[in-house]
């Protein structure tokens, strides 16, 4: 097997992440500079991110049975280059003061990323495993970093048993598929569920597994219980990645998978997964009513804004995956945003993030900047027009309404409800008069460090794609799945 | 061009307050008060020019509109930037822009914390009332509908007030804005549902006014996205049973706030209702027309019977506004024209009356430092000016002849006499009630033995302009309605059109 110059170009935005982990890990081997190994990533990152210019031109290209570079690809691999860049700057902010080795975070980070890339490209069960090994298992060491804070560790170890245990489920369903149709590309699979249809209790049961397995990823409903607590036990910049990159990843695989290997044209599939945006649309909203923790309101935030994307992946019509990925861009940059405000309010030199909802309350008065940025991200969570929330979820309920899904519409019309009572009251504390003590504040000089331009712009995207949302919408729809065959 | 700058005005000026503060604490209450003076004026001057006498919607053809703004936004969708201004919107921007002035001269001495971010909520809300009023694409007219709840819900939680029992002003507004915001959701699912609907029709994906006017459906189709508006508009307005988030909101919400919720926000229901709900739906809301008059009805009556039991007096003129716009929402389905008529000209009446009202109770609020009426009595021997005021005001609430509420009421009975006799007969028994609440308003505030012989401070030079201003065009109305009937007859006219060619029986054709 040899790569032609063309495949060879299509792959190297991952090519690229991949040398970076070597180079930052050298790098740290040479010489412990904080600043000097962010900038490298960073610089590696960057480079990477140019070079989906290149591959965007050569593809589409299929890269071995396992990896096929398209639109979709490399839309998706743009999205998480993006949010590994956005996380590294959150983390050198974040981790200025802390007492431990600081510079393996970075590493932790692009092969993570990496491995994301490898999911979103894959068209293999194969590489489809591979690429979620290797974004979870960076994910275990980044979400335990701080392992000195006993919630850090616990949610790292939790995250792994939960993973692990998904990751059962997924072989468990890959084997069934195999047995049944002896072959592992989505292509393949494809003819055998257009065959097969209903008579098949290994292919339903197969793909059953395989949703559940990227389930437990995605935290969808009655797979959700690790969410609350290992985004509350994460470092603020890994919540961010874990909420964002992870999830964008999986759910792209998981579309692909859908589309590619038809799945979707099974009706116990559809059923399922619509049973499963309903529980986790009302379990998200409903369980974060009560907290007071806002990176645990934002886990279960993020169980319900999963379940709204999967209503347009219920719909299966021609919105689909234009409305899941408007969905998914619209969500990073939210989800980047709060999460963003919460790093640069805390750092790890201290026991605890900055993170109960009391830590922010009369914060315009002191960071009227930083509480804007806040407000615009609850907002856009609240789906509130102008924001670019409201554009994710005008596409999903577009979605939703085209293909009559009147049940689930419902439950969103109820569960965002319910969500606006949550979001604004974190919004609602930010303007309240100010407590006597102030145990958590950013820096004064937030707005001209990176992490704090990062976060301003990320607020100029969520209020530009909110009021002119055209242009990322002609640059979803150019970036559809392309059906290649099997080569 | 002047009616994206109508929209623009607010917003800019909001921002300009906000960043207005650090220049000294007096800056932004005038960028405030020039900002909604601005946009009052250049309404009037699209009055003195225009010529509204055409009728709005005709059957066929294209919308007739006064003056039409339209650039393309989001062509994925079919939708663009459409505003169109009409009698009936040119009316609504014009009583927002003097509410505007109102509220800001109002809030003068009230609001001494925050100022600027104060301002700048107080204006972006009003400017999402504007566009709601001026909004032709429905995917505009929704961001622009939801898009003046959130300042309006942080008027409410920030600025209001915390009673000294019970739930206080942060519960007021999460109530308010729950409400508001999922029935909201429910519009956006009925616009999108009919958009498909006529999509499939026709090919043509469109989120246009003008496109989708008269499409074609089934009866039970229409009649499934009718009600996903009429929810909408029916929790805003309020109708009985969508009303409970109303007098929490309005009567722990600021002055200024009462008068954006109880003046305008109100309106923007009546007027979706007229714009929107009566065109796209004509069959469905024929048939529905009976079940929305009953309501309407009970609104009333409701409204007046508890409005009666209040000792609070600003949740007594909020109790009042529902017993009000009950008459518009029976105006709106008897749908001929001069109860249509009569709909508009209460709408501004109301919208009058009613500020004025919060704008009075907030001044005795600064005064005596309470809302309650049990605490009051006798007011008239401490003021001079403010008793008489408030009896105006209050008689024109309750409907005396010779202000405008009275000729509002008037046209709208008249009007639905004669498609729903029994309904008027009963409804005008609302009028009784009427003067019920507003003598015991007056009796209980005014009358009685003083509690303290000594004076208190009276009204200044600023509020009795104020008043005296809200007076003088309360009477206009009442003694000379012609010239605002003249402006919302063709808008009215094309309602009352597309709504009768929908009515089967011929003694319901009226005019």
């Amino acid at each position: 097997m040899t790569l032609n110059e063309q495949q060879f170009i299509a792959l190297l935005p991952i090519l690229i992440t991949g040398a970076t982990t070597v180079v930052v890990m050298l790098a740290i081997a040479f010489a412990r500079n904080h600043w000097w190994n962010a900038t490298l990533t960073v610089a590696g990152l960057n480079l990477a991110l140019a070079s989906i210019i290149l591959a965007a031109r050569v593809a589409p290209q299929t890269v071995t049975p396992l990896l096929v570079i398209d639109g979709y690809s490399c839309f998706y691999m743009a999205l998480i280059l993006v949010i590994t860049l956005a996380c590294a700057t959150l983390a050198h902010a974040y981790m200025e003061d802390f007492a431990g080795n600081r510079e393996e975070i970075y590493l932790l980070l692009t092969l993570a990323a990496s491995g994301a890339m490898v999911l979103v490209s894959s068209r293999h069960m194969a590489s489809l495993f591979i690429g979620l090994e290797l974004l979870s298992v960076p994910i275990y060491g980044m979400v335990a970093y701080t392992f000195r804070n006993h919630r850090s560790l616990e949610g790292g170890i939790k995250y792994m048993v939960l993973s692990a245990a998904a990751s059962a489920f997924l072989l468990f369903g890959m084997a069934l598929l195999y047995a049944h149709s002896g072959t592992l590309s989505f292509k393949g699979l494809s003819g055998q569920f257009h065959m097969a249809g209903l008579h098949s209790p290994l292919l339903v049961v197969g793909a059953l597994m395989i949703l559940i397995g990227l389930g437990f990823k995605l935290s969808f409903a009655p797979f959700h219980m690790w969410t609350p607590d290992v985004y509350e036990g994460a470092p603020a910049p890994v919540g961010a990645f874990l909420a964002t990159a992870s999830k964008t990843a999986v759910l792209a695989v998981l579309v692909r998978f859908l589309l590619e290997a038809s799945a979707e044209n099974e009706l116990a599939m559809r059923e399922a997964m619509g049973v499963i945006a309903f529980l986790s649309i009302l379990v998200g909203n409903f369980l974060a009513l009560t907290q007071t923790n806002i990176k645990r309101l934002l886990g279960y935030s993020s169980i319900a804004h999963l379940g709204y994307v999967l209503v347009a992946v219920v719909a299966a019509n021609h919105l689909e995956s234009e409305a899941v990925a408007m969905y998914l861009v619209t969500y990073i940059a939210t989800t980047l945003g709060a999460f963003g405000v919460v790093a640069l309010m805390s750092d790890a030199g201290r026991l605890h993030d900055a993170d109960a909802i009391f830590n922010y309350r009369g914060l315009f008065w002191r960071r009227p900047y930083l509480t804007a940025v806040l407000t615009v991200m609850m907002l856009s969570l609240a789906g509130i027009p102008l924001t670019a929330g409201f554009i994710g979820k005008f596409y999903v309920i577009a979605a939703g309404v085209d293909a009559k899904l009147w049940w689930l519409l419902g439950a969103l019309v109820v569960g965002s409800g319910v969500g606006l009572y949550y979001y604004l009251r974190v919004v609602v504390a930010l303007y309240l008069p100010e407590p006597g003590m102030v145990q958590h504040d950013a820096r004064l000089d937030w707005g001209q460090r990176a992490g704090g331009i990062m976060v301003l712009a990320l607020a100029a995207v969520v209020l530009i794609v909110g009021i002119f949302p055209q242009p990322i919408i002609d640059l979803i729809r150019d970036a559809g799945i392309t059906a290649l065959h099997l080569s | 061009m002047i009616l994206p700058w109508l929209i623009l005005i607010p917003f800019i000026g909001g921002l300009l307050c906000w960043q207005g503060e650090r220049f000294g604490l007096g800056v932004p209450r005038w960028v405030a008060l020039f900002t909604m003076a601005l946009v009052f004026v250049l309404s009037l001057i699209l009055w003195s020019q225009g010529d509204y006498s055409l009728a709005t919607l005709t059957q066929h053809g294209a919308a007739h509109w006064q003056s039409e703004f339209q650039v393309p936004w989001i062509s994925r969708f079919g939708i663009s930037f459409h505003l169109g201004l009409d009698g009936l919107s040119l009316l609504m921007v014009m009583l927002t822009g003097l509410l505007g002035v109102m509220a800001v001269i109002c809030s003068w001495k009230e609001i001494s914390d925050h100022i600027g971010f104060f301002h700048l909520n107080l204006l972006w809300s009003l400017g999402g009332v504007i566009g709601v009023f001026l909004a032709l694409d429905m995917f505009l007219f929704f961001t622009f509908w939801e898009l003046m709840l959130v300042p309006t819900y942080f008027l409410i939680a920030l600025w209001g007030h915390n009673p000294p029992t019970g739930k206080g002003r942060i519960h007021a507004a999460m109530k308010f804005i729950i409400y508001t915001q999922t029935s909201g959701l429910i519009l956006l699912l009925a616009i999108l549902g009919l958009v498909f609907v006529h999509f499939q029709g026709t090919g043509q994906l469109s989120f246009d006014y003008g496109d989708l006017l008269g499409t074609k459906m089934s009866p039970h189709v229409e009649y499934m996205l009718m009600l996903g508006f009429f929810i909408a508009f029916a929790v805003k307005l309020p109708v009985v049973p969508f009303h409970s988030w109303l007098p929490d909101a309005h009567s722990l919400a600021p002055t200024a706030g009462s008068v954006d919720l109880a003046g305008l926000l109100l309106k923007t229901a009546g007027y979706g209702l007229l714009r929107f709900s009566l065109p796209f739906f004509p069959h469905a809301s024929h048939e529905f027309a009976p079940i929305a008059m009953w309501l309407g009805v009970i609104s009333i009556f409701y409204g007046a019977i508890l409005a009666f039991a209040q000792t609070d007096i600003k949740r007594l003129i909020a109790y009042t506004s529902i017993s009000h716009m009950g008459f518009v929402l029976i105006a709106i389905y008897a749908g001929t024209h001069i109860a249509l008529q009569g709909a508009v000209l209460q709408m501004v009446a109301h919208g009058i009356s009613a500020g004025a009202l919060f704008i009075l109770s907030g001044e005795i609020y600064e005064r005596l430092k309470t809302r309650d009426m049990r605490q009051m009595s006798g007011l008239w021997s401490r003021f001079s000016y403010l008793p008489p005021l408030s009896m105006f005001f209050a008689v024109a609430s309750l409907g005396l002849p010779g202000m405008g509420n009275f000729v509002g009421e008037f046209l709208i009975l008249l009007g639905s006499f004669p498609v729903a006799p029994v309904v008027t007969v009963v409804a005008a028994g609302g009028l009784i009630m009427a003067a019920v609440y507003g003598l015991i308003l007056i009796q209980r505030a005014l009358h009685g033995p003083a509690h303290s012989p000594e004076k208190l401070k009276d009204l200044n030079m600023r509020e009795i302009a104020m008043m005296l201003s809200l007076v003088a065009i309360l009477l206009y109305l009442g003694l000379y309605p012609q010239s605002v009937l003249d402006t919302s007859s063709g808008a009215m006219a094309g309602v009352q059109h597309w709504y009768s060619t929908a009515l089967s029986a011929p003694q319901n054709i009226a005019q």
